[in-house]
């Protein structure tokens, strides 16, 4: 135990020091570093259509798209849960958007406010079912999957007698939506997705979140050792609550821009999200067992994501290989966080 | 100092159930300002759901709970610690990847700001923190390293600065000693007399009668679920006191104990000896001359 006094020179060096340690033992460095590597790899190979303005606008979409749910879901994860149904939500609320437009004449706004209201009512069942039962959210959430899937499809089917609803820019509502959700900010003469500015506003607003305010630390808390933040105080349940009714805002946040971008509604869509989304968290440093982990790496996992997946295609190479390195990109993922985590436990002195 | 005053904590005839376990069974207790309550029992008595009966994480089935003279519910943690009474757990309530400042103000973070710009003072945490344990005598060079750095009295260290910090008039300690290497329980114990000093009333549980009878002031015996009753220091001798917490055979197991005691007592021989290391130096002697006599008969 050091009960030494300090000097006013020893407190000065530390300063220096920790400054550097705290960056090494940042979670979301590894993916920061792998970001940088990825762009300059695809910024060799495929120089002409990755580096141009039109190029980034692209990789930045598709990242955007995921990382609205990756942010979301990195919140979660570090309160120690999953969702799996996110995916399965995105599918439903643009649905439910489509139908009310397309069937009963709903403006398309409050049809997506319906939406929104229903997305919200499913995290909160998801958060309710995960805390009576004490189950893994992981076997919960793999159940509304899979339910959620069903009831949009089958009801989609049964209203409208098929799986997709087109021509949503027919209805009511449409215009003024489209300026939300769907509208492109031009840079230098290129469109760039708004998307993209959801995605980072969401990222932003997230990391405040983690880092500078009460909840941020309940969070952090929730997941890090549960029965310890609840005897402190932490309203753990609430928390958990409110992060899986986060997580559902997210995909109807998707579901709607996606409805609007592309105007119509496909029950099939946001398939495998859930599964992205959790790589491109893990990938940003978060821990799979909680308590650990950083928004700002959730965006830049989806980064990665959207420009390993562009730049494949830019430089030519077939979609299939897109798995494969996702994939490995995990593995790898999680090896270095485990690299990274025992030096923040070891970043004493 | 009021050790006579009125408790400020009492519970009278608690029983617990678990289903159809009887963890407790008619458990009366008081504690008053400026004392130290000694919670001893065998494993399972049910010390730990005593106190966390209250420390409002469990709710008596039967029974009547005072603070300060009025009948109180809890329903939670939260509702205790807003009536003054802080918990230190035996399974530490500390984030091992959480820095130390936030885990001490885990629950009740101090903010700045207002309405949706409320925000976590982390500075003024981070200062806090490190003032707050530098009072124990613990220089932190970083506020912000991981918890998981510090070593076991360390942690109980933060756990006890915290509750002292946030105005506890209560301090309850589960076993704050149990992981602990000599030299550290020696300085917890320290805490626990500082407390004591402080004019809180504490609830100490430990299975150690030599840390019990170091800064013990009463002492509880529970034992399946039941008391024994409450005995003052002078009432109860060491010697009484050690074969009614364990079984007379199993003194013997103490004697490597209590040679590492001798051996740290040495070590602390060269700086000054504040009142609990001369209670624990003679509370060890007489463990010690306790055990020759019996190695002789
Ligand atoms: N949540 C629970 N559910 C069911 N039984 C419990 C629960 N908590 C405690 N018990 C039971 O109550 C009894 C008392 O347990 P308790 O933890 O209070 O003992 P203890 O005196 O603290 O023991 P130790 O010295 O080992 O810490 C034990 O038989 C235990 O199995
Ligand atoms: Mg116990």
């Amino acid at each position: 135990m050091a009960t030494t006094t300090v000097t006013q020179e020893g407190d000065e060096r530390l300063v220096e020091a920790s400054l550097l340690k705290r960056l090494l033992s940042r979670p979301e460095l590894g993916a920061a570093a792998g970001a940088i590597l990825v762009w300059l790899i695809f910024a060799i190979v495929a120089p002409t259509g990755f580096l141009s303005l039109r190029g980034t606008a692209s990789y930045l979409e598709v990242s955007a798209q995921l990382g609205i749910l990756a942010v979301a879901v990195s919140l979660l994860m570090i309160a120690g849960e999953f969702d799996l149904s996110i995916g399965s939500l995105v599918g439903f609320a643009g649905a439910t958007t489509a139908i009310l437009a397309s069937q009963y004449g709903v403006p398309l706004y409050l049809g997506a406010i319906v939406a929104l209201v229903l997305s919200l009512a499913v995290g909160f069942l998801n958060g309710y079912m995960v805390i009576k039962t004490k189950l893994p959210s992981f076997i919960i959430t793999l159940g509304s999957l899979f339910i959620i899937r069903g009831l949009t499809i089958g009801t989609t089917r049964l209203i409208t007698g098929r799986t997709q609803i087109g021509g949503l820019d027919d209805y009511a509502g449409y215009d003024f939506m489209r300026v939300i959700f769907a509208s492109d900010i031009p840079i230098a003469g290129v469109g760039f997705s708004i998307s993209i500015f959801w995605w980072l506003l969401l990222g932003g607003i997230a990391t405040w979140v983690l880092l500078r305010t009460q909840i941020g630390n309940w969070i952090f808390g929730s997941g890090g050792a549960p029965q310890a933040a609840r005897q402190v105080g932490v309203p753990v349940d609430k928390v958990k609550t409110g992060l899986f009714m986060t997580t559902a805002f997210a995909a109807w946040l998707l579901a709607t821009i996606q409805v609007i971008t592309v105007k119509s509604a496909d029950t099939l869509r946001g398939e495998q999200q859930e599964f992205f989304a959790i790589i491109a968290v893990v990938i940003g440093g978060t821990l799979l067992t909680g308590g650990y982990g950083s928004a700002i790496g959730a965006v830049l996992g989806a980064l990665i994501f959207g420009m390993v997946k562009q730049g494949l295609v830019f430089a030519g190479v077939d979609a299939d290989w897109f798995y494969v390195f996702m994939g490995a990109m995990l593995v790898i993922a999680v090896l270095v966080n485990n690299y990274i985590r025992r030096r923040a436990e070891a970043a004493r002195k | 100092m009021s050790k006579n005053g009125n408790p400020i904590i009492e519970v009278r005839n608690i029983t617990k159930y678990f289903g159809s376990v009887i963890a407790l069974n008619g458990v009366s207790m008081a504690v008053r300002s400026g004392e130290v309550m000694c919670l001893l029992g065998d494993n399972g008595a049910g010390k730990s759901t005593l106190i966390k009966t209250l420390a409002g994480v469990h709710q008596q089935s039967e029974g009547e709970y005072f603070v300060e003279g009025q009948e109180v519910h809890f329903d939670s943690p939260r509702d205790a610690l807003d009536h003054g009474i802080a918990t230190v757990y035996q399974d530490l309530a500390m984030i091992p990847l959480m820095s130390i400042s936030r885990n001490f103000f885990l629950g009740s973070e101090p903010t700045k700001g207002s309405g949706l710009f409320k925000r976590f003072d982390v500075k003024f945490a981070d200062r806090v923190a490190k003032a707050e344990m530098a009072k124990m005598g613990i220089d932190i060079r970083d506020p912000s390293q991981p918890v998981g750095t510090l070593s076991g009295g360390e942690r109980q260290s933060v756990a006890i600065a915290r509750a002292v910090y946030f105005g506890a008039k209560v301090l309850i300690l589960d076993e704050p000693t149990a992981a602990l290497g000599v030299k550290q329980a020696g300085t917890v114990l320290r805490y626990i007399a500082q407390a004591r000093a402080r004019n809180l009333g504490v609830i100490f549980i430990t299975h150690n009668p030599h840390h019990a009878y170091a800064v013990g002031d009463k002492f509880t015996i529970l034992k399946r679920g039941r008391t024994f009753g409450t005995f003052t220091k002078d009432e109860l001798s060491r010697e009484e006191m050690v074969r009614m917490m364990s079984g007379a055979d199993e003194l013997d197991a103490l004697s490597h104990e209590l040679q590492e005691f001798e051996h740290a007592d040495k070590l602390h021989g060269e700086g000054k000896m504040s009142e609990v290391d001369h209670a624990l130096a003679a509370s060890l002697e007489e463990g010690e001359s306790l055990l020759n006599s019996k190695k002789e008969q």
